[in-house]
């Protein structure tokens, strides 16, 4: 009884056949989950990375500012088009509020993703694919994409970083 | 179950349906913090309705800067206040009145409370006055005004004490009633009171120094200490809610239809597994950010956090088999569901409980498991989805659960009759349907990319453009419609329980009863050796279906994205 003490006995109760077939199947479904993570984590394609740098904010916009100026191709928007070859280091900033720069990339290529933010903390979410990281200041976030489709894709911050928020917008171009 | 009360005692009362021992001081502080539950409610409300109608594109109705406001506002009151303040009124009556004892500290009580009005005043003033546009995470170094973070210390040191207060009441209990156990009810308010204790010293080691920082003592807060020590607030506080509104299923159980747990033990034990493995999986928050090692998120997001989905997944047989097992022996057994179709469901008590159970496990419980898994959190994070998944868990789990067991509450802690009784039972339905229908729509939405806490999805003003799959437009018109139907379910409520309490007529005992209590059941007859509940059994089968295919599709989605390491 919910609102009474239980009645003598009830700790050397048995447990019900049902109960008992459930629990068993609801604990093998815990376990499975807790393996097929780590299954996934040594043989598939997808998992967030953990390779991450102590950085300052100026640290990273000089980084930065040296990646653009190395491969600029062009401008748009006021935002520099930067296309850095496949391999390479490539540095993505995200500042209140606006990602920078815009980037070109090759499809089938692997390129090692540094993403930081100057201020507050952003969200990077790649549209429409839909991968969501997070983008903290003071740490540089090294993910390497290989991007698996050709395109223009969005990058839209989706961690509130203030009254601009819905105006920050970045862009990818995926080349064949 | 008349309970005699020893003679002389003057702060007692017994109550003349249950026969409960009621300590009329500890009844007191438990009506305030319910009020203040009720208030927090119907702002989270107010603020809900005009969230829902600006994130839906086609009206827009705030502009910018309050849609950010708002949101901080409904953020805090619906997540923080209501749901504490109601447990805090739970954990004041029931460790009185349903242990018949006396309450240890009424003036620590009283304290507890204050504070926590306090901390609660300033929340909403500086959120309010445009201070404190940081949103419920108030994620550093975004700033907020001082007086927002001493809110926050204020309410969090009142919420402790009164858990002390909870705890001492306990030990009182088990000094006057020695060799005895706990009935599982309070004993599940207790796993809740313990979450609630490392919750809240999370809570304190966070907004003190954030509270320095913002005056300026401390130069600098670490983004990433503090998202990790603001989330073992954060999710463990949820996991407060979840043991707080399962004991409140097993108190609905017993009400309704007199249903209860079939083997304690195993329930007893599902809330030991709470305790012990919640307070670390608060990881999953964590899941696609810099700073911690994927080792750390594995086994903190996985092998614990299936911990505590184990057992829920146990109380999601414990519960409904506790309402099988009461019905069949009041001789519905025909079949596997007769014991279901016959319940009371014009009873809000099950109605609501039902509606709970089903909302929490398919769409908050089953989505809860995506979010927490290191790589399914990549589809997930920071979208609406998000929010879509504890509008399942926590609004349609505890707030529903909450609202529900308030019909009994009314006329028994408040001793007023339960105003426009006629129209209750229609309110869990209302609210349940509305909510499931805007969690629903919103994890969707999610799954289309559209970002949570983002004022305009058109991206007006930026130096590019995004247009969501036009398919978008049709689940942010039912998201329009679930919001706008759980609104209305909330509002009735809410004048229901204002209405009863403040203008209410009097409750004058059992024959002023509106709603029912059941009749226990007729006890077993003999031994049993097959089932006990095959209805339940294939109900959770059902579930646990259900549940492969959501993980197993969402597998396949992350396979065809972008590679990524
Ligand atoms: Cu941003």
């Amino acid at each position: 009884m919910a609102i009474l003490p239980p009645s003598e006995g009830w700790f050397h109760q048995k447990v019900a056949k049902d109960e008992k077939i459930w629990m068993v199947l609801a604990f093998l479904m815990s376990l499975f989950l807790f393996f097929w993570m780590i299954i996934w984590h040594v043989y598939a394609k997808q998992n967030p990375s953990f390779v991450t740098y102590k950085t300052t904010p100026e640290e990273f916009y000089a980084l930065t500012e040296a990646f653009v100026n190395k491969y600029k191709v062009g401008e748009e928007n006021g935002i520099p088009v930067v296309k850095p070859p496949p391999g390479s280091d490539v540095f993505l900033l995200a500042q209140q509020f606006r990602w920078y720069p815009a980037l070109v990339l090759k499809k089938g290529e692997e390129y090692r993703l540094h993403i930081s933010s100057l201020d507050v903390l952003h969200g990077f979410s790649l549209q429409p694919v839909n991968m969501n990281f997070m983008v903290y200041p003071k740490y540089d976030y090294v993910l390497t994409f290989k991007p698996t489709s050709a395109g223009e894709y969005a990058i839209v911050c989706n961690e509130f970083c203030g009254i601009g928020h819905h105006m920050m917008i970045g862009k990818i171009v995926v080349e064949e | 179950m008349a309970v005699a009360v020893e003679g002389g005692e003057k702060w007692f009362r017994t109550c003349d349906v249950t026969g409960f021992k009621v300590d009329v001081r500890a009844e007191k502080i438990a009506k305030v913090n319910a009020v203040m539950a009720v208030v927090s409610f119907l702002i989270a409300v107010i603020a809900a309705l005009l969230l829902v109608f600006t994130r839906w594109q086609l009206f827009h109705i705030l502009p910018v800067d309050w849609y950010y406001r708002v949101l901080t506002l409904h953020g805090l009151d619906a997540l923080v206040f209501w749901i504490i303040f109601f447990e805090l009124a739970a954990l004041t009556f029931a460790s009185t009145a349903f242990l018949n004892t006396r309450m240890s500290s009424p003036a620590a009580g009283w304290l507890g409370t204050l504070l926590a009005i306090v901390g609660w005043l300033l929340v909403n003033y500086t959120i309010l006055a445009g201070q404190a546009d940081v949103l419920m995470t108030s994620y550093a170094p975004l700033k907020a005004h001082p007086l927002f973070y001493l809110g926050m210390i204020l309410f969090a040191v009142g919420a402790l004490v009164i858990v002390t207060t909870f705890f001492a009441n306990l030990m009182i209990w088990r000094r006057e009633n020695p060799g005895q156990s706990l009935p599982l009810f309070v004993y599940g308010l207790m796993a809740a009171a313990i979450i609630a204790v490392i919750t809240i010293v999370s809570g304190a080691i966070i907004y003190i120094p954030t509270f320095l920082w913002s005056l300026g003592i401390i130069k600098d807060i670490d983004p990433a200490v503090y998202k990790l020590v603001w989330w073992g607030l954060g999710h463990p506080s949820q996991q407060i809610n979840v043991a707080a509104h399962v004991s409140v299923w097993y108190l609905l159980a017993f009400l309704t239809v007199g249903g209860t747990s079939i083997n304690e033990k195993v329930s007893r034990f599902a809330f030991v597994l709470y305790i012990v493995a919640i307070n670390v999986a608060s990881a999953h928050h964590l899941l696609v950010d810099p700073a911690v090692s994927p080792v750390w998120k594995v086994w903190n997001t996985s092998y614990v956090m299936y911990l505590a989905v184990f057992a829920s997944m146990i109380h999601a047989f414990a519960v409904p088999s506790a309402i099988e097992v009461a019905q069949r022996r009041k001789g519905f057994t025909k079949g596997l569901f007769e014991w279901l179709k016959a319940a009371p469901w014009g009873n809000p008590g099950f109605s609501g409980l039902m509606l709970s159970l089903i909302i929490f496990g398919f769409i908050g419980g089953i989505t809860g498991v995506v979010n927490g898994m290191e790589q399914t959190n990549i589809i997930v994070h920071n979208t609406i989805s998000v929010t879509g998944h504890f509008k399942g868990a926590v609004v349609g789990g505890t707030a529903l659960a909450f609202m529900s067991v308030t019909y009994y509450l009314i006329p028994l802690l408040f001793r007023k009759k339960i105003a426009f009784y006629g129209v209750a039972k229609y309110v869990p339905w209302l609210f349940g349907i509305g909510i499931a229908i805007l969690g629903v729509s919103m994890y969707i939405l999610g799954a289309f990319g559209v970002p949570r806490r983002h004022w305009d999805i058109t991206f007006s003003g930026g130096p590019f453009t995004y247009t969501f799959n036009p398919v978008t437009d049709f689940f942010w018109a039912l998201f329009g419609l679930g919001g706008a139907l759980a609104v209305i379910g909330a509002l009735i409520w809410i004048l229901q329980v204002v209405v009863s309490v403040f203008f209410g007529q009097p409750f004058n005992g059992p024959k002023d009863l509106q709603i029912p209590i059941a009749e226990p059941p007729p006890p077993a007859k003999g031994e049993h050796e097959g089932f006990a509940a095959p209805g339940t059994f294939v109900l959770v089968l059902l579930f646990m279906v259900t549940f492969i295919i959501f993980v197993a599709l969402n597998y396949g989605w992350l396979s065809a994205m972008w590679e990524v390491k």
